[in-house]
């Protein structure tokens, strides 16, 4: 099994070969990076190239590592114990139909090997991935209802997904393989804008990249626009049929162009931008 | 098997552990780069080693100059963490280069032109080759590696906002406060159990963030260098602290401070009012780069703007009394700290808890607040 990027997903060579590490050592990866720079996408993507399924879990605040693996569900148990007719009375009597099987449960028993996505794992208390360290490492876990030890028959492929709000512990970091998607480049980004419009005008296109990375080189902004900006960006100029010249003025003067609001998401952020582009367009 | 490198790493100060060095020979074995994949330049190895070893990206910086160290056959025992200006090494090289080469030259294998197969000069092919500026042609001479792109990540050095932000976030502490108006599921069993069976709801207030900050920050003079980063400290404060008072002060602290700059003679406020207004919960975090005459501090009447009738020394040590949670961020570099005679001072009222506006800094400073 190896991934190769896919159709409509760019994938550097770095991150190829990381994906592939973790493929041949069967390690949890863990991948960071900005805010819009395809982390979820990427274990879709692998997911769909491979030909596995996902199983996704996504974290919140309130999640417990409990969560993934099981949760015995005693109320149901309980009412049917209450309202005991002729079903649900043999029902009551075998606990394993009131377990409700987590995702991490799924992935460990599925016939055929799957992929895993644990998405935003930052987002959950400081505990959470303590509590997941030998279910990742050993890929087995124990279900105290039932008595029985959960081992996975195909080791899972697993991608974990952090923005970097909190820091991990070290003995999660220790068994996971850690790669940081960077910014792409001018040329990845091209790469990347050409797999989700292939028939966008080349004029218009680099145009609005150099627009684009002209945004976000000013200093100052409080959230700079990341890849997922530039393509909802590029969606709305295509979808409302921007012409060129709004984007670019004939005697090459500073203006704000046009959806602005699609690339900067903050009210502060698109004041700085104009007070910046008024105060240029005065100087000339 | 790559021993040195590992201790290479280890000497650079990564936090390498012995399951990572043997998680990458595993690796190396498994063939996922090497002469049996179709990964097997050194690019690759870099690339998987990072992977395996490294676990943050401000670690990346570091451990792209421990490999550069080690791949390039220099045993690193000494601390490499300090940086070589590149104007020295520009200056060495020109006068090493100069006497001879006394007009421009392209092509050939010996002198600085375009081209040609000598180390130095641009768009070359010389494996080892020197760059100073410009750009590469080949990409031979400036590895991966040596590009230190993920510079910015590195956490001592200075941060922008997003990472301001995600320090500020130590400090958030979740408390139930206020109405009751979550089911306490827990609470509710256990009432009812109480109670025979009986239904008894139990309700509790939900989880809020109720750290409360009290932020006194230096402006004008000395801090007109650091206006940026003391803008995105602040910025990134105001959003993530619901309950963040702040108040200006100029160098030193004394009988009354000033929300508005612009009004700042207009509307004062006492400094003894605030100590009254907030309690003890409140953190205090001073802003300030401390650079100031030794009098500013110790001397009544020593203030540039006003006479004083007491010295700073004491409100600063009545604010400290008052807000046992305290810390002093100071915008300077830390390593002219010792040069100033103010700064010393300070840190000795506030008991050394003086911290740098630095990533590590910050997480330092938050570590010891919310202890």
């Amino acid at each position: 099994m190896k991934f190769k990027g896919t159709d409509n997903y760019v994938a550097t060579q770095d991150l190829m070969l990381a994906v592939n590490a973790a493929i041949a050592l069967k390690r949890p990866l863990l991948v960071k990076g900005e805010p819009g720079t395809g982390k979820t996408m990427l274990a879709e993507e692998v997911a769909d190239a491979l030909g596995l399924p996902l199983l996704q879990w996504h974290i919140k605040s309130t999640t417990k590592a409990q969560q993934g693996l099981y949760e015995y569900d005693a109320v149901s148990r309980l009412r049917d114990s209450q309202m005991a007719d002729v079903d649900s009375s043999e029902r009551v009597k075998d606990i394993n139909n009131y377990i409700l099987k987590g995702v991490l449960w799924q992935a460990f028993t599925a016939d055929q090997p799957v992929a895993l996505l644990i998405d935003e794992i930052d987002k959950a208390d400081i505990e959470f991935p303590n509590d997941l360290l030998r279910e990742l490492d050993r890929m087995e876990f124990y279900c105290y209802e039932t008595r029985q030890l959960i081992k996975a028959k195909n080791r899972p492929l697993v991608f974990i997904t952090s923005n970097n709000e909190k820091e991990l512990p070290d003995a999660f970091l220790r068994r996971c393989f850690f790669h940081y998607i960077k910014f792409p480049d001018a040329d990845t980004m091209r790469h990347i804008v050409a797999v989700h419009f292939p028939n966008i005008k080349q004029e218009l296109l680099s145009v609005a990249m150099k627009t684009f990375f002209d945004i976000r080189n000013l200093p100052g902004l409080k959230k700079k626009p990341s890849t997922s900006e530039l393509i909802d960006w590029l969606k709305l100029l295509v979808a409302e049929d921007i012409p060129l010249e709004a984007l670019q003025t004939a005697d090459d003067k500073v203006a704000i162009p046009p959806l602005v609001g699609a690339l900067l998401k903050n009210e502060q952020d698109v004041t700085l931008f104009e007070k910046l582009v008024f105060m240029q367009s005065r100087n000339r | 098997m790559l021993i040195d490198f590992f201790y290479t790493l280890r000497a650079a100060k990564l936090p390498v552990s012995v399951k990572e060095y043997l998680t990458l020979l595993e690796a190396l074995q498994a063939q996922v780069v090497g002469p049996g994949s179709d990964a097997c330049s050194l690019d690759d190895f870099y690339v998987l080693s990072r992977l395996i070893l490294v676990k943050d990206e401000k670690h990346y910086d570091k451990f792209d100059r421990a490999f550069g160290a080690y791949f390039k056959g220099v045993e690193m025992l000494t601390d490499f963490t300090q940086e070589v200006p590149l104007d020295w090494l520009e200056k060495i090289l020109q006068k090493e280069l100069t006497p001879e080469q006394k007009e421009r030259h392209e092509g050939g294998n010996k002198w600085i032109g375009t081209g040609g197969t000598s180390p130095f000069g641009n768009g070359g092919y010389n494996p080892q080759g020197i760059r100073i500026g410009g750009k590469g042609g080949n990409r031979s001479a400036v590895k991966v590696w040596d590009q230190r792109s993920y510079r910015d990540y590195d956490d001592t050095q200075e941060l922008g906002t997003r990472n301001i932000k995600v320090a500020l976030r130590r400090l958030r502490r979740f408390a139930r406060e206020g109405s009751a108006e979550e089911l306490d599921l827990d609470g509710t069993i256990h009432k009812t159990a109480a109670n025979a069976g009986f239904l008894d709801i139990l309700m509790r207030p939900e989880r809020h963030n109720n750290v409360k900050v009290l932020l006194l920050m230096d402006v004008g003079g000395t801090m007109d260098d650091h206006i940026a980063r003391v803008e995105e400290l602040f910025s990134a404060a105001k959003a993530e602290f619901k309950h963040l008072e702040f108040y200006y002060f100029h160098n030193c602290v004394y009988d009354f401070m000033w929300r508005n700059n612009k009004r700042r003679y207009a509307e004062k406020f006492e400094t003894w009012d605030i100590i009254r207004k907030y309690n003890k919960d409140y953190k205090l975090i001073f802003i300030g780069d401390a650079t100031m005459s030794p009098y500013e501090i110790v001397q009544p009447g020593g203030s540039v703007e006003y006479n004083n009738e007491e010295a700073g020394a004491e409100w600063l040590q009545r604010l400290i009394h008052a807000f046992p949670k305290f810390a002093w961020i100071n915008p300077e570099p830390q390593g002219v700290w010792e040069y100033r005679q103010s700064i010393a001072i300070i840190q000795q009222i506030v008991s050394h808890r003086m911290y740098p506006l630095t990533l590590k800094g910050l997480e330092e400073a938050m570590r010891m607040l919310s202890k």
